[in-house]
């Protein structure tokens, strides 16, 4: 199977323009194969981009980009499950399911699964096969000696198997906005604060130590992970898709390092490298690949 | 017809029969491996004890679920597949599970046993609960603690599936089976291993007059002297935001929503769980006790008396956590 890079949705609540430049950008420059819209964070951000939605599908898809519509990770009020199925209503996209209510409504017609749907066995790959998914993005903290046999079981089943290679890691989902509650807001009276950090708020240990970010009701890690020096083992045990988390940072360079590597013309550690300057005292990891805590770094040469 | 059934934890068969004298409806509890959210040292039951537990439940009229609610192994399946088969051969009331393919497993392969959704697949619409109950006849799902009481009646009158929610004990801000903070921290997760902010991976540092608790490399909490430091779950931590310290995620609280019951009842639930599996037998049968009093008289009087439960919860307080809205 061909090798893809995708480009996940924007976690982040950043300005419709700055939203619609990025699409924008990703279409004409950036060299990846499956682009993610949607706002899957937080259905009160979800007016700011819908302007701008329909365009985006258009000038990507004219691009020569498959775009795939991401659903929310939590849906839990009445307008978020309505939100869910005007999503169903875009015609000529695929949808990706990020969780099982999505999941439910999809049933029978083709869709992909996202990273926030718990797949982490072959019985569950081969239910969500047998209900149309046509791909998997695997949950972030599962390491390679899970990645490897459920790479394996994909391929007999006719599903892509897809894992995040870029970018801060999902951690965590709440009913509780922790953007608002830093400022001593609530959800309901939240001031859209989120939209200060276009990369997620940092929070640090009282050591002062770099720890996690919070964007919204969403938790992340605060490292950037990096498995550029992993892709030719992910590849030889079959995954066949790899997924950049957009940052602020420069994408289109991103996708370019990522792809140079694949095609074997930039060495994976010095990819890893010019991503450590780009992304500064974050730092990154690499961690949850090799079933250590997902803070940790240990590169490819290790 | 009583309000709601009663649902108690039980980490060992002492505590087990703790439950049941103290008033419990129902029990759960878990083999002692990974099959299961709380795999804590020295804690569950082996397939004779949750066999005599079983027993010991059913003669005295109560019930008896098995909770097997972490995610299978890739490549490693046996483990839930024998939970779920012993826990049709013992007679358990009910299996509590979270993985669609373990459901699935279940459903084929024990079409009589009767399920139930485990809190950790955080069915948090009516979309996601009309799905298990369709697809793997689901009778009863653990609601995950994200949803208004309102939600919650929404939930329950359009599904019409047994709703069951916490009330008392641990308090996860987080959507339950979707979260990776103690993976990230630890390497050792809730949906993998069966464990959150492991105790293998807690340090306590003394700092001349400061305590540091450690979770991992990373500092949950420092506590000045004479401040009791408590358990550094990753969650309950005080951390740095805006050069500003504060408990982010959550205080060092329990829930407690006993106040709510009035509301619970018109809401529809049927069922209401204490949490605290790694608990010792005295605090089961105090917090049982407590809890079956305060539903007895809510009969009785239509009112919820708040139980005394003092020195029970984490931290001393009790908070009524998403059920009440302004808590997000």
């Amino acid at each position: 199977m061909d090798t893809q890079l995708t480009l996940g949705p924007v976690l982040f609540n950043w300005t419709a323009d700055a939203w619609r430049d990025f699409y924008w950008r990703v279409a004409d420059e950036a060299p990846v194969d499956v682009v993610h819209v949607g706002e899957i964070v937080c259905s009160k951000r979800l007016p700011f981009i819908a302007e701008h939605l329909p365009e985006a599908l258009e000038r990507l898809t004219a691009a020569g980009k498959r775009v795939v519509v991401s659903s929310p990770i939590l849906v839990t009020t009445e307008r978020e499950r309505q939100a869910v199925r005007d999503l169903l209503t875009i015609g000529d996209v695929t949808i990706e399911a990020n969780d099982t209510g999505a999941l439910a409504l999809l049933a029978g017609r083709p869709h992909a699964v996202g990273p926030f749907v718990n797949v982490y066995n072959e019985g569950t790959l081969a239910w969500l096969a047998g209900r149309g998914a046509g791909s998997v993005t695997l949950p972030g903290e599962l390491p390679a000696d899970a990645i490897r046999p459920l790479a394996a079981a994909a391929r007999t089943l006719g599903v892509a198997v897809e894992v995040q290679v870029f970018g801060r890691l999902p951690l965590a989902i709440s009913a509780r906005c922790y953007h608002a509650r830093a400022q001593g807001l609530h959800k309901d009276g939240c001031r859209f604060v989120c939209g200060e950090d276009p990369d997620g708020l940092s929070v640090d240990t009282l050591d002062g130590e770099p720890f996690l970010t919070v964007n919204g009701t969403q938790t992340l890690s605060r490292r950037y992970l990096s498995l550029a020096g992993r892709l030719d083992e992910l590849r030889t045990m079959g995954v066949t898709r790899f997924r950049l988390s957009p940052h602020s940072l420069d994408m289109v360079e991103v996708a370019r390092l990522f792809r140079a590597v694949l095609d074997g013309t930039l060495a994976a550690a010095e990819a890893d490298a010019r991503l450590a300057d780009r992304i500064g005292p974050a730092g990154i990891a690499d961690g949850f690949f090799l079933g250590k805590p997902g803070a940790a770094w240990v590169g490819a040469a290790a | 017809m009583a309000s709601f059934e009663l649902i108690c934890p039980a980490g060992t068969p002492a505590a087990l029969r703790a439950a049941v004298d103290a008033g419990a409806d129902s029990v759960y509890c878990g083999f002692r491996d990974e099959t299961n959210a709380r795999n804590f040292p020295g804690l569950n039951f082996s397939p004779t004890e949750m066999a005599e537990g079983v027993a010991y439940a059913h003669r005295r009229g109560r019930s008896l679920f098995v909770a097997i609610n972490t995610y299978p192994a890739a490549s490693n399946p046996a483990p839930w597949h024998r939970a779920v088969d012993q826990a049709a051969e013992f007679g358990a009331d009910a299996v509590i599970l979270a993985d669609l393919g373990l459901l699935d497993y279940a459903a084929r392969r024990h079409p009589r046993l009767r399920l139930h959704l485990s809190v950790q697949a955080s069915a948090a619409n009516a979309d996601a609960v009309a799905l298990y109950r369709d697809v793997f006849g689901v009778r009863r799902v653990v609601l995950p603690r994200v949803l208004t009481v309102q939600d919650i009646a929404r939930l329950t009158a359009e599904t019409g599936v047994e709703t069951e929610v916490f009330v008392f004990g641990g308090l996860c801000p987080m959507a339950e089976g979707r979260c990776s903070l103690s993976s990230y921290a630890t390497g050792q997760s809730p949906n993998r291993q069966g464990v959150c902010s492991p105790a293998s991976h807690v340090r306590y540092e003394q700092r001349g007059d400061v305590m540091a608790s450690r979770l991992g490399d990373f500092t949950i909490n420092l506590f000045e002297e004479g401040e009791p430091a408590g358990y550094p779950t990753l969650c309950k931590g005080r951390f740095v935001t805006n050069d500003r310290s504060s408990y982010l995620f959550e205080e060092p609280t329990s829930l407690n929503a006993v106040a709510l019951l009035p509301e619970l009842k018109a809401a529809g639930v049927r069922a209401l769980k204490i949490e605290g599996r790694q608990r010792g037998k005295a605090y089961i049968a105090a917090t049982v006790a407590a809890y079956r009093q305060a539903l007895d008289g809510f009969d009785r009087t239509g009112r919820a008396e708040v139980p005394m439960l003092a020195g029970m919860t984490e931290g001393q307080r009790g908070t009524t956590g998403a059920y009440t809205r302004t808590w997000r």
